[in-house]
């Protein structure tokens, strides 16, 4: 039995390398503590806050989670230790209602904060409010992902409904930062048809029609595109596109920037009920506003998004970001409850496009 | 939840109404009862009821309140929408078909790891596990990697014009070889235990190797291979992790069940989640009740002849 168990274990790590792939999948809903410090003994108790947050900030909160740890004890001499989850939004936002015991919540949209602000009384229903920016101490936006030298010639929307052409995109029903590529497209074909929502709508079909794969999360689709070689053209955030680049190194894969595209606020707010009950409160409101702050700023620029004040960062990463014109989901879609609701519930838009094939 | 108390009580209440039948058994019951070493009935069937009820019922009753919550004709909308009827449609015939595959090959892997020594055997005896022991999102990325139309075997298939990966057959795939180790590991033991002599008296009755086959070894072994079928079945009809990987989620045709209570559980819709959830438990479990009673019917079909 015991040799069983230590074969079955060697081809599992034989197998896990040779594919190279990570068991941390979206869907395995993983979600993973990091105690970045150690606690000592200080005059104020120590505290502990609890992030949960989404998949791709993992790399930004490791490093900002150390410089508001030593900004923190500089100015209180209160230590303060910091855990991180990540996983799916809507996977991780299901488990604050559920009653995982967050003390701020950093996730991809404003609909999963709202829903867990209208399904309990952790925090209030206008926390949007409470901090500039709508809450969202740093932006993104959708950029196209192309393969080298991009032989299709893709530089715009519209190049992406051409017959033959594969596009990549998670699907907008399970991965909520896919309602961001979704919702682009919908603006960019409304501002080219004039407003005309029919038309649009078959720009939308159109559109899908070329999607030969729909991913249930964002990892999924980048593996999809990058390792298993499909698909002309990924639909990613920009911090995504320029870490898988990076990581990737600039052989294989390259971003277009569309002529518009749609303004991606990741918002982040306070579990007041939470952070209250231990005792958090006041060092969960520092942690969020030291987002703002220049340090913050210079950290989500650093890590492949856009700050809100540009000054703050390093020009150099400053100058990954082309100029482009960026609407918001509340302009141009009033909100996220409406764009929700007529686009992605069931019976929504989105399934309209499939049944009627 | 009825549906799962019934059967439980209904055989325990039977037994108890077998026992009480006539002074001769009770008083065979009184010495059986005097003769065991352990701990006895009233003990283990507390602990039994109490363990199932923490571990399988209570979650099940919460599932079937969540969906109770909808009305009636709602309950209905959710449960029997185009998109999800297509859902099941998919799920339940790979699921069936994965089964079949696990039940036909997976006897054969039992069969040669009981009856033959070769150098590897333990090798292989290992790797049937490896499927339990494996994340799900891993050996679904992994049957991706290796099926998809630049992947080892994917990029041999595509020029005959065989699409593995994101069609249902990608999701047959990843149901056979999640399911696997259920086939095997039951029939293990039974293969052991059959008699050759059984085997060798039929060939000397002038049987051939088929009749014997047919007439001597699948009988005895019937019962255990049900039972892998059944594991497998169940499992296959579940599972989330390797199937979203290689299925390509494209609605109405390679959309698993789970796929869809997931994407109803994104949109905070856990009543129409739930909805699902319970129809797929109804049927999975009438599924099992049949394959339990066919497995019944057989063994006791074959009890008088061996």
């Amino acid at each position: 039995m015991l040799t069983r168990f230590s074969l079955s274990a060697l081809l599992v790590a034989a197998l896990a390398i040779t594919t190279g792939c990570q068991p941390s999948s979206t869907s395995s809903g993983s979600s993973a503590s990091i105690r970045t410090t150690d606690s000592s003994d200080s005059v104020a108790g120590p505290v502990t806050l609890l992030n949960v947050s989404y998949d791709p900030t993992r790399e930004l909160y490791s490093d900002f989670n150390k410089e508001f740890i030593k900004y923190w004890k500089e100015k209180t001499n209160q230590d303060v230790t910091i855990e991180q989850s990540h996983g799916g939004a809507g996977k991780q936002a299901r488990a604050v209602i559920d009653g995982l015991k967050a003390d701020v919540v950093t996730l991809a949209l404003a609909y999963d904060m709202d829903e867990i602000a209208q399904r309990t009384d952790l925090f209030p229903v206008d926390w949007q409010s409470r901090l500039p920016n709508r809450s969202a101490p740093y932006t993104s936006t959708i950029v196209f992902l192309v393969r080298k030298g991009n032989p299709k010639g893709i530089k715009d929307w519209d190049d992406l409904i051409k017959p033959g052409i594969e596009v990549i995109t998670p699907n907008p029903k399970t991965s909520g930062g896919a309602r961001y590529n979704y919702l682009a497209a919908w603006g960019y074909a409304q501002r080219q048809n004039g407003g005309d929502e029919a038309k649009t709508k078959e720009f939308i079909a159109k559109l899908f029609k070329n999607v030969p794969v729909l991913d249930s999360g964002a990892r999924g689709s980048t593996t999809t595109f990058v390792q298993r070689g499909i698909g002309d053209v990924l639909l990613a955030w920009e911090n995504e596109a320029l870490l898988a680049i990076d990581e990737l190194g600039a052989g294989e894969v390259e971003i277009v920037v569309p002529s518009v595209s749609i303004l991606a606020e990741p918002p982040v707010t306070v579990v007041d009920k939470n952070a209250a009950s231990h005792g958090a409160l006041k060092v969960a409101n520092a942690y969020l506003q030291y987002l703002y702050a220049p340090k913050g700023q210079r950290l989500a620029a650093k890590h492949y998004y856009r700050p809100q004040q540009p000054e703050h960062a390093d020009s150099a990463d400053i100058n990954r970001f082309p100029e482009l014109e960026l609407f918001s989901v509340y302009d141009e879609f009033g909100g996220w409850q409406e764009a929700q609701r007529k686009h992605f519930a069931d019976g929504g838009v989105f399934d309209s496009i499939y049944l009627l094939q | 939840m009825a549906a799962y108390s019934i059967p439980s009580t209904c055989s325990n209440s039977k037994n108890l109404g077998d026992t009480s039948q006539g002074k001769k058994k009770k008083l065979q019951m009184t010495k059986l009862r005097q003769r065991r070493v352990l701990p006895g009935f009233g003990l283990t069937m507390g602990y039994t009821v109490l363990y199932l009820s923490l571990i399988v019922l209570v979650p099940l009753v919460a599932l079937f309140l969540r969906a109770a919550g909808l009305g009636w004709s709602e309950f209905w909308e959710a449960a029997t929408s185009p998109r999800v009827l297509a859902s099941y449609r998919l799920t339940f015939s790979t699921a069936l078909i994965a089964a079949i595959i696990n039940a036909v090959f997976g006897f054969l892997v039992a069969w040669t790891l009981v009856r033959y020594r070769f150098p590897g055997r333990r090798m292989m005896d290992a790797m049937v596990d490896l499927p339990f022991a494996l994340p799900t999102a891993v050996s679904g990325i992994a049957l991706t990697a290796v099926y998809s139309q630049n992947g080892w075997i994917g990029q041999y298939l595509e020029p005959l014009g065989v699409k593995v990966a994101f069609t249902p057959l990608g999701i047959i795939v990843a149901m056979t070889f999640i399911g696997l180790p259920f086939v095997v590991r039951t029939l293990q033991p039974a293969i052991a235990d059959l008699e050759r002599e059984a085997e060798e008296a039929a060939a000397s009755l002038g049987a051939s190797r088929w009749q014997t086959f047919i007439k001597v070894i699948v009988p005895s072994v019937l019962p255990a291979l049900l039972t892998g079928f059944a594991l497998s079945l169940a499992r296959a009809i579940g599972e989330y992790g390797s199937v979203v990987f290689i299925s390509g989620n494209m609605p109405m045709r390679t959309e698993i069940t789970s796929l869809l209570i997931i994407s109803k559980l994104e949109q905070y819709d856990y009543a129409g989640a739930a909805a699902v959830a319970v129809m797929m438990l109804v049927v999975s479990f009438a599924l099992l009740l049949a394959i339990n009673l066919v497995q019944r019917l057989s063994g006791r079909r074959y009890q008088g002849g061996v």
